[in-house]
């Protein structure tokens, strides 16, 4: 269920996402998904791969700070209004979520969520099957 | 004008004869009041009568800033508490400050020395005088403030900041002469500037700018925009404050008030004299300090003595413009700075491997220190709102150790340089 995000610390500089991505892609790592948070000075680069333990190991060689994180990936219908009802329910349950990234893929929208307790949040889902379902990880590196 | 002819223009023999006798005094005085210098000299079998005159001063062991700071607060004075009439403080590299005290003598002796600095400057008693020093712990504001009211020249306390009303109240008061720090003086005329002043109107003539280290361009820079002479003023708040040497209005040097203070410049690798007109780090023992009497003070700067007398009839020795210092302190808006100090506190909040870089520089002529720090795996976070709080954490930490703000920049690991494995600390782009 739990998801292996690869983070990296990236500083707001010219070519430091080409050099990540690069890496990876010398590698046969594939990126399924990515998002960057940023503020002025630095981002926070957020991946999910086809092999994070070996993305993680290369780029932590090439001196980057480099982190894996326990994410969940929910699907819900690709609907107008789906993925509110989704949030909804998690903040009704007390689930607050730290941060999101969200692809569409075919009839379904993908959203990887961070939130501070994963288990109680598998749990909600589980409970709401008809709102969203849980997405593992090799059924997201097959997309 | 000379303010004490007798001590400023005395024949080199005559000097060498008056601070021989004041240094046998002091270092009677030390022996016998501080304990820290009873133990030193007992240590090199020396005792109060081996030292009979000047050519004798290289036999007294030296005094460090360290020394100042183990023996916090008062272990250095040689004269009880109820004898100190005031004590000032400058911040120090693990978080405590350097205290210095004055008896009522000692401020008397500032006061005279402050007043011979202006008026080798050119400062009388008709001046209006607006110090835009600091007031309070830190030495300039209430060091010239006493030597301005000795002259009797009419002082303005403004202290430091708030440019626009500095500027407001030299229009209104007509202030005569400024004090303040070069790169201050620099940021009011740029202010005045851009005000649409200009500074013929203003009636400033003189400037009395120190506290931190500026070149030749950057007084020709004074000078012009705000339409004055700018006189270079040193002290350290240890040796006295403000007013241990001063230009004269040949601006060719720093005249030392020497029958207070003995100069000497040493290699501060043998810790040997060095030889008349070579660089070396200035050096002083007070000889009429009652509270705070120090021997053999290492300051730390670096310049060059040059005993001829003075075209303006001083025979003080002139001491050149600092040149920099022996060790990596850095003085940031008047305040001095140890990368040590920084490394401490990243050790301390325990979060971070020191891996830091300062970059010192003057933007708009106000001195800006950026604070570097790898963000290395250990803390790295993949949220924002917990890098953010480290970054404030480490920034609220840093500015309440050193007493100035800093910014602070999160960077990638590996972006600092090391050279044989240790990190270069320092990139001062003030070029001084
Ligand atoms: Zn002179």
């Amino acid at each position: 269920m739990l998801i292996k995000q690869l983070s990296v610390f990236l500083e707001n500089k010219s070519g430091r996402l080409t050099e990540v991505t690069k890496t990876l892609g010398d590698l046969d790592i594939n990126i399924s998904a990515l998002s960057i948070a940023d503020t002025t000075e630095y981002g926070i680069l957020r991946m999910i791969l086809t092999d994070p333990d070996k993305g993680y190991k290369a780029l932590k060689e090439k001196g980057f700070s480099v982190r894996l994180t326990d994410v969940l990936c929910i699907a819900t219908p690709h609907t107008p209004g789906a993925l509110a009802k989704a949030l909804d329910i998690l903040s009704k349950n007390g689930i607050s979520v730290e941060y999101m990234y969200a692809f569409e893929v075919g009839q379904k929208a993908l959203v990887v969520i961070k939130t501070a307790d994963n288990q109680k949040t598998i749990d909600t889902i589980v409970a709401h099957k008809n709102e969203m379902e849980l997405i593992n990880a090799d059924e997201i590196c097959q997309i | 004008m000379i303010w004490n002819e007798f001590n400023e223009c005395m024949s080199r023999e005559e000097m060498r004869n008056l601070q021989s006798e004041r240094l046998c005094e002091t270092v009677e005085r030390v022996y016998h009041n501080v304990p820290f210098y009873r133990k030193k000299m007992q240590e090199i079998g020396l005792e109060p009568g081996d030292i009979r005159g000047i050519e004798d001063l290289n036999k007294l062991p030296f005094t460090t800033k360290k020394d100042l700071r183990d023996n916090y607060p008062f272990g250095l004075f040689a004269v009880p508490i109820s004898e100190v009439m005031r004590v000032h403080a400058s911040s120090g590299t693990t978080g405590k400050p350097t205290v210095v005290g004055y008896s009522r003598k000692d401020i008397a002796t500032w006061s005279e020395v402050v007043a011979r600095c202006l008026c080798a400057a050119g400062v009388k008693k008709k001046d209006i005088i607006q110090i835009a020093y600091g007031y309070g712990l830190f030495t300039g504001g209430l060091g010239l403030h006493y030597g301005s009211e000795k002259v009797g020249a009419t002082v303005i306390p403004i202290s430091g900041g708030n440019t626009k009303k500095q500027i407001q109240i030299m229009i209104d008061l007509k202030s005569t002469v400024l004090a303040c720090t070069p790169s201050y003086a620099l940021y009011l005329a740029e202010a005045i500037e851009e005000m649409g002043i200009d500074p013929k109107e203003l009636s400033l003539r003189v400037g009395i700018f120190g506290a931190e280290p500026w070149t030749e361009e950057m007084r020709k820079e004074i000078e012009r925009k705000l339409h004055l002479k700018a006189i270079d003023i040193f002290g350290l708040s240890e040796i006295i404050g403000p007013g241990v040497s001063c230009e004269c209005e040949m601006q060719n040097g720093l005249h030392i008030h020497e029958d207070h203070f003995i100069p000497e410049t040493i290699d501060p690798d043998s810790l040997n004299s060095v030889s008349e007109g070579e660089t070396g780090e200035l050096v002083f023992t007070t000889v009429t300090k009652e509270a705070l009497p120090l021997i053999r003070y290492r300051t730390g700067d670096l310049t060059v003595l040059n005993h001829k007398t003075c075209q303006c009839g001083r025979t003080l020795t002139r001491m050149e413009k600092c040149k920099g210092r022996s060790d990596d302190m850095l003085i940031i808006r008047g305040v001095n700075i140890f990368p040590s100090q920084i490394e401490s506190v990243l050790l301390n909040m325990g979060e971070t491997k020191p891996h830091y870089l300062l970059i010192v520089d003057r933007i708009n002529n106000l001195d800006t220190l950026e604070v570097w720090v790898e963000v290395d795996e250990i803390f790295f976070s993949d949220e924002i709102k917990r890098l953010e709080s480290l970054s404030a954490k480490i920034k609220h930490q840093i500015e309440s150790t050193l007493g100035i703000s800093v910014k602070v920049k999160l960077v990638e690991p590996k972006t600092i340089e090391r050279s044989e494995g240790k990190s270069k600390r320092v990139i001062d782009k003030r070029k001084l």
